[in-house]
């Protein structure tokens, strides 16, 4: 076999054959790529990219829509390299470079949801269609929040929800579209079961009032599963309607129904009125079975807390955040929003300002602002530095798994705005479940034009 | 037996609301025939009273101690009551009883307000249409309500009774069941005020010469003036008096509900209902459909009603009305030629 006949292969020749061949293979994607880019919802094409928020802006959720609207304002400047980063800088992994998102300067639209569905829909469609905004966020109810986020995956736009509690937001509600960093009721039960058994015992005898809508379903639904495995006995769930008011009615049946724990499934302004009114009606001074009479209320609000004013002391719930926190990510936040603004963030504005770097995040690490690309980028994605310890944003229901707080109406508050006391950091495997228990389905990855 | 004790008081504070705000809504209809739907407001603003005498008798002085920072890094605020280091348990006195002590602010301020709204508003709707001025009033509504807002905020600020009230009554050991009928002192505070005010307002209209040229200018307004009197100028005082009325139902009302912006709202739909049930124009009637709803409403909410009519307590009022309008057109108490054309 003489030499000429071989084929010789030189350094030289591999090189050329592979970037030739990278060339080749590279070819269609950058010629489709374009192609495709053009036809998702609002690509920026300018030097900005516009995100929506949408937030209740007047109705009995102002104050907390006011306190989002803050944080998205403060994850802006941020974003766009102004102010101190915040949680830019404890964020990890983090591909947020302070140069806007993919480069182009962040801008917003707002909207006012006035905590109303079709209110919402319509304030975020208007921000899609006129406003150009590539994504949505915001919101105070989980009402809200799944008419929103139905309404973004059929326009192709991604939907990064504020505070929604309810178990359907990413259960049978869920949408491809749809983000949920917020916990949910099932994680309050989970976290504030074995806290209850603890503290009152597992032998108690539980009434519920629940506000009639589905945040209120699924929050009675988890929590009485949650006790009813402790051994506590559900003597009555009753269904109040939202705004009620005035709560004595309802609460007066509770003194000899023979329970001795209420738990209000409340949130807000219905939060506030049954809390006080509970309270007024010597709830907490009674003894009933032999125990002292208990109230919990599963879901906490520190700006809601505030109006219920000497009644929310001593009583047990759970908080997705909480501005007292000592880790390096919480106090990087309640630095930057202090100094903006005087006063500590909310665990409203806390999710939004994460929602919002999330989302910027994925669309650096991605590459593009492909919702596809973003969607895919973002699920499955383990972060930490943001205030909750390590935290999964499960691919399966696109739900947030993290840290729950239990927390406790501080007795002895030192400032207007230290009203919660975290009793306990329940570990995010204590609240992880199976996301086939609320069923529902995600709906294909397809890009969407609106 | 306790249960049924129990919703009765529920529906008799809940009435003293009710028909606080409807008589002086039947008052201005009954006098100037005007459809007032920022009556609510009015009920809305005198619960501010109490929320703007509170916030200024438990006024802070900030003084900044460098010593100390906040969470985030700002110099540390300490805040002192003012009242209280300086007036001592005087002034812990005048904190505790700002409720009550908010009836003499509101009375002013209220009276002041209903005859600016006549003087300046609703007196150029006389002669117009109801729909038009329910539009009017309506606005004015949402107008105070946004102003309440920008100035207090959306959340509810809760306002505390006086120690001495703030507890629960055992009013079954009155009967020989104690522990069994635990009831708010403050709401039986409520029903007593309300009962007072109620009675206060007859006795000026049944028992004053002035309340007899009002009673006289309800039923012919027209006469009265050829007797040399100015009624229209009674009528402005009778809309402040009925400001003043909704503005202390608010006041008093305060430490049941925390009230927030949206308050006036929340009352004033079941108030017209009230209204229409008692007999438009009749003061009694609005009394006595005050009381009566309130009661049905409580028993409504019952567990053992709404397992047999499930979702009752949500319809209850509405029911009532569409009940009492098909047997008594008029309302249970109302006179021929109100709305009558």
């Amino acid at each position: 076999m003489s030499t000429t006949d071989k084929t010789i292969l030189t350094r030289r020749t591999l090189l050329r054959g592979t970037a030739a061949g990278a060339t080749l293979l590279a070819t269609p994607y950058f010629f489709t790529k374009g192609a495709y880019a053009q036809d998702f919802c609002n690509m920026p094409t300018g030097d900005t990219v516009t995100l929506g928020f949408n937030v209740p802006q007047t109705g009995a959720y102002a104050d907390e829509g006011a306190d989002e609207l803050r944080a998205y304002q403060l994850a802006v400047k941020h974003l766009n390299g102004e102010g101190d980063g915040g949680m830019m800088n404890t964020m990890s992994p983090s591909a947020l470079k302070g140069n806007g998102i993919l480069g182009k300067k962040v801008a917003y639209v707002t909207g006012d949801t006035q905590t109303k569905s079709d209110a919402a829909r319509a304030s975020a469609k208007r921000m899609i269609e006129k406003d150009g905004a590539i994504m949505i966020t915001g919101g105070s109810s989980s009402g809200v929040a799944i008419a929103v986020q139905g309404l973004c995956d059929e326009m192709g736009v991604i939907f990064m929800a504020g505070l929604t509690h309810s178990n359907d937001t990413t259960g049978k509600d869920k949408k491809r579209y749809g983000f949920r960093h917020f916990f949910n009721a099932y994680m309050s039960g989970q976290a504030l079961g074995p806290i209850l058994a603890e503290e009152f015992g597992s032998d108690r005898r539980a009434y519920h009032l629940t506000a009639d809508y589905t945040w209120g379903w699924t929050q009675e639904e988890s929590i009485k599963n949650a006790t009813e495995n402790l051994g506590w006995e559900t003597v009555e769930a009753v269904r109040t309607p939202l705004g009620a008011g005035d709560f004595s009615q309802y609460i007066t049946p509770v003194v000899n129904s023979g329970a001795d724990v209420l738990i209000l499934n409340h949130y807000g302004k219905d939060m506030v009125n049954s809390l006080t009114q509970a309270v007024q009606f010597g709830l907490r001074e009674k003894q009933a079975n032999g125990k002292n009479f208990e109230i919990v209320v599963p879901l906490f609000s520190r700006l809601m807390a505030q109006g219920a004013g000497e009644a929310i002391k001593g009583i047990l719930g759970t908080t997705n955040w909480n501005w007292s926190l000592q880790d390096e990510a919480s106090q990087a936040f309640v630095k930057s929003f202090g100094q903006e603004y005087g006063f500590p963030p909310s665990q409203a504005a806390h999710t939004c300002y994460v929602q919002t770097l999330l989302y910027a995040n994925a669309c650096e690490t991605a590459g593009t602002f492909l919702p596809t690309e973003v969607i895919s980028t973002l699920e499955g994605f383990e972060f930490d530095g943001m205030g909750n310890g390590p935290t999964l944003y499960r691919a399966e229901d696109h739900q947030c798994f993290k840290k729950v707080l239990v927390v406790r109406g501080n007795e002895n508050p030192e400032s207007q705005f230290d009203l919660l006391k975290v009793v306990k950091e329940v570990a995010r495997e204590d609240v992880t479940y199976d996301p086939s228990i609320f069923g529902g389905e995600l709906g294909p990855n397809v890009v969407k034009t609106c | 037996m306790d249960a049924i004790l129990l919703q009765v008081l529920n529906g008799l504070d809940k009435g003293g609301a009710y028909a606080l705000i409807a008589l002086g809504l039947t008052l201005v209809f009954g006098t100037l025939g005007v459809v007032n739907f920022a009556h609510g407001a009015l009920f809305m603003l005198g619960a501010f009273c109490a929320v703007a005498l509170n916030e200024a008798l438990t006024w802070e002085i900030v003084t900044v101690d460098p010593t100390r920072t906040t969470a985030w890094g700002t110099p540390l605020e300490v805040r002192q009551p003012y009242l209280e280091a300086q007036f001592g348990d005087f002034g812990a006195f005048l904190v505790d009883f700002s409720v009550p002590l908010a009836i003499l602010v509101a009375i002013p301020f209220m009276l002041l307000v209903g005859v600016i709204m006549e003087r300046g508003l609703v007196r150029f709707f006389y002669k117009r249409p109801h729909a038009e001025q329910i539009l009017v009033t309506f606005g004015l509504a949402i107008v105070l309500q946004e102003i309440i807002k920008s100035v207090f905020g959306a959340n509810p600020i809760p306002q505390g009774a006086p120690d001495m009230v703030a507890g629960s009554a055992d009013i079954g050991a009155w009967f020989g069941m104690a522990g069994s009928i635990i009831y708010p002192w403050w709401r039986i505070v409520y029903f007593l005020f309300s009962v007072l005010i109620i009675g206060i307002v007859f006795a000026f209209l049944n028992f004053t010469t002035y309340g007899m040229v009002v009673r006289a200018g309800m039923q012919d307004r027209e006469t009265v003036g050829f007797l040399g009197i100015n009624i229209q100028r009674r009528f402005t005082i009778v809309f402040g008096i009925a400001a003043v009325v909704a503005g202390l139902a608010g006041v008093m009302y305060t430490p049941i509900l925390p009230p927030d912006y949206h308050l006036g709202m929340d009352f004033l739909v079941l108030s017209f209902v009230v209204v229409v049930v008692g007999g438009m124009g009749s003061l009694s009637g609005a009394v006595l459909a005050g009381f009566l709803l309130g009661i049905l409403q409580s028993f409504a909410s019952m567990t053992e009603v709404k397992a047999i009519l499930p979702g009752i307590d949500q319809i209850i009022i509405y029911l009532v009305a569409v009940i009492v309008l098909l047997v008594r057109p008029r309302g249970l108490m109302g006179r021929t030629g109100i709305m009558e054309t």
